[in-house]
C-alpha cells in the first residue's frame, strides 16, 4: 500500500497544556522547553495493529467480565459511538481500552483508597476493536464520583478512560468520557484543563434513548476523533523529488 | 460569512491518571482479568535481530522518579521495516516482530524496561536515512497529553550524526537527552534511557 496523506497537526490550542497548575500534579510534570516541531515520517504514520484473536468474548462486556458470583451492583448502562478522523471517515479496526471506578466510585486498584467498597463482580476494565464503520460498543455499571487530593474538597466527576490507537502512532490519544447532567464537570480541574469549552462539552455524553434495550439497560453515546490526513496532490512527499 | 469547512474537531486528551494501571496493564496491580495483556512481551525465540534490554526511569522537576508512569514503544524491526500495511520500503516484514510494547514503571523504584530488538535504519522524509531510533510515548497523573520522543543509540555516532531529527534540534548539548547509553551487563545488552519531564536535563520531546 502507498503512503496516504499526512496527518494534519494536533490541534494544540484545543488540547489541555502541558502546565494546567489548578491541576497540581502538573507542576513538577509538564515540560519547560519547546516542543520541537516534527513532519510526519513512517515513524509517526504507522503504529500497531491489533486482531480480534487477540481479544476475549468478554473483554467489551464489563457487567460480566469479572463477575465471581452474580452481576455488579449499579445502573446497566451501554457505551456505543463511532471513532472518526476530522475528515469524518471512519477508523476501523482499532483498538478502544476503558477503564473506570464502579458504581461507588471506587477503582480495583491497590493505590484506591476511597471509603467506598469494592465489588466483587466488578473489574472496571474492557477493551473492543472498531469494526469497519468504526463504530464500537461495550456494557458496563455507570461509574460514581470520587473524592481526591487536589483542592480539600474535591470531586472527580463520574468519568470512564478511554485509550485509542488509529492507525498512526501520531494518533494515540487517552481522553475520559462525562456523563450528561453531571455538576461536577466543570468544577474539575482535570477537565478545566482543557482550555477549549466547546472541546470539553465533546466528552460529555448524551442518554441515547433509541440504543437503550427496554427495561434492561440504559444507552450513552460517545464519538471519539482522532486527527486527519491530507488528501490533496500537492502535499509534500515524503520520498522527496 | 464565508462557508463553514466543516471538519470535525479532535477528541480533547485528558490524564491517564493514577488508575491508568487497570485499564492497559492490569497484571501489574495483581488484576488478572485478560488472558493476553497486550504489548507485554515484544520479542519470541523466532524474532530476528539483536536482542537487547532498554530500561530507566522518568524523572520529574525534583529529580523524583515516577513510579506510577505508563510507556510504550513503537519502532521498526531488525531490516528497518515497520509491521504497518503503509511502510511501503522495499525490507521484509517479519512476521515475529509487531515493534510495539507498553509497561508501566516499577511501584517502588520507577525503573521501566523494554525487552526487544534493535532496530535498523529507516528511510525519513525526503529519502534521508534516519539513524535507528525508538519511538516512546509517556502517560501519567499530572501529565495531560501524552509526550512524544525517541530514543537513539549510543553505539550509531556516526549515523546520529546525519539523522535529520536529532539534527532540527538547536542545542546540541540537548541532543544528548534522546542518545541512551550502551552496556555490556552480564552477556546481555542494556540501553540506559532516563527521561526528564522538567529541569536542566529535561528531554527533548516532540510535537509530531
Amino acid at each position: 500500500m502507498e503512503p496516504k496523506g499526512e496527518y494534519y497537526q494536533l490541534d494544540r490550542l484545543l488540547h489541555p497544556p502541558a502546565l494546567a497548575p489548578n491541576y497540581k500534579t502538573d507542576v513538577t510534570r509538564s515540560y519547560k522547553y519547546a516542543l520541537l516541531s516534527l513532519q510526519n515520517s513512517l515513524s509517526e504514520m504507522t503504529g500497531p495493529v491489533f486482531g480480534h484473536n487477540e481479544l476475549g468474548p468478554l473483554d467489551n462486556d464489563l457487567i460480566r467480565n469479572y463477575a465471581k458470583d452474580g452481576d455488579p451492583i449499579g445502573q446497566r448502562i451501554i457505551v456505543h459511538g463511532r471513532v472518526l478522523d476530522e475528515n469524518g471517515r471512519p477508523v476501523p479496526n482499532t483498538l478502544l481500552e476503558f477503564w473506570q471506578a464502579n458504581a461507588g466510585g471506587r477503582y480495583r486498584h491497590e493505590k484506591d483508597t476511597y471509603l467506598a467498597p469494592i465489588d466483587p463482580n466488578f473489574g472496571g476494565c474492557g477493551r473492543t476493536l472498531t469494526n469497519e464503520d468504526g463504530y464500537y460498543f461495550f456494557r458496563t455499571i455507570k461509574s460514581g464520583s470520587y473524592p481526591r487530593r487536589n483542592f480539600v474538597n474535591n470531586w472527580r466527576p463520574a468519568d470512564i478512560h478511554f485509550s485509542i490507537f488509529g492507525p498512526a502512532f501520531a494518533q494515540r490519544l487517552i481522553a475520559q468520557m462525562y456523563f450528561e447532567g453531571d455538576p461536577l464537570i466543570w468544577s474539575c480541574p482535570i477537565v478545566r484543563a482543557i482550555p477549549d469549552d466547546e472541546a470539553i462539552r465533546a466528552l460529555i455524553v448524551p442518554l441515547d434513548m433509541n440504543a437503550t434495550v427496554p427495561l434492561d439497560c440504559r444507552a450513552y453515546k460517545f464519538d471519539i476523533v482522532l486527527r486527519g490526513r491530507r488528501s490533496t496532490m500537492f502535499e509534500n512527499r515524503l520520498e522527496g523529488n | 460569512m464565508v462557508q463553514p469547512l466543516n471538519y470535525l474537531r479532535e477528541t480533547a486528551s485528558q490524564t491517564a491518571g493514577l488508575y491508568v494501571h487497570i485499564g492497559l496493564i492490569p497484571k501489574q496491580v495483581g488484576f488478572d482479568i485478560f488472558e493476553n495483556q497486550l504489548g507485554e512481551t515484544m520479542v519470541t525465540p523466532q524474532t530476528k535481530g539483536e536482542r537487547i534490554t532498554i530500561e530507566g526511569r522518568v524523572f520529574d522537576a525534583t529529580g523524583t522518579p515516577l513510579c506510577d508512569v505508563l510507556l510504550e514503544i513503537w519502532q521498526a524491526n531488525a531490516e528497518g521495516r515497520y509491521n504497518h500495511p503503509e511502510d511501503n520500503q522495499d525490507k521484509p516484514v517479519d512476521p515475529d516482530f509487531r515493534g510495539w510494547g507498553r509497561i508501566g514503571s516499577h511501584f517502588d523504584t520507577g525503573v521501566y524496561r523494554f525487552e526487544t530488538i534493535k532496530p535498523g535504519v529507516v528511510r525519513g522524509r525526503n529519502a534521508r536515512a534516519m539513524a535507528p531510533h525508538i519511538n516512546f510515548w509517556i502517560v501519567a497523573r499530572g501529565i495531560n497529553i501524552g509526550l512524544n520522543t525517541r530514543m537513539y543509540f549510543s553505539d550509531e555516532t556516526e549515523a546520529n550524526a546525519k539523522d535529520p531529527v536529532l539534527n532540527l534540534i538547536e542545542l546540541k548539548k540537548r541532543r544528548q537527552t534522546l542518545i541512551a547509553d550502551r552496556q555490556e551487563r552480564d552477556g546481555e545488552v542494556v540501553y540506559t534511557f532516563d527521561i526528564h519531564l522538567q529541569g536542566d536535563q529535561e528531554t527533548v520531546f516532540f510535537d509530531i
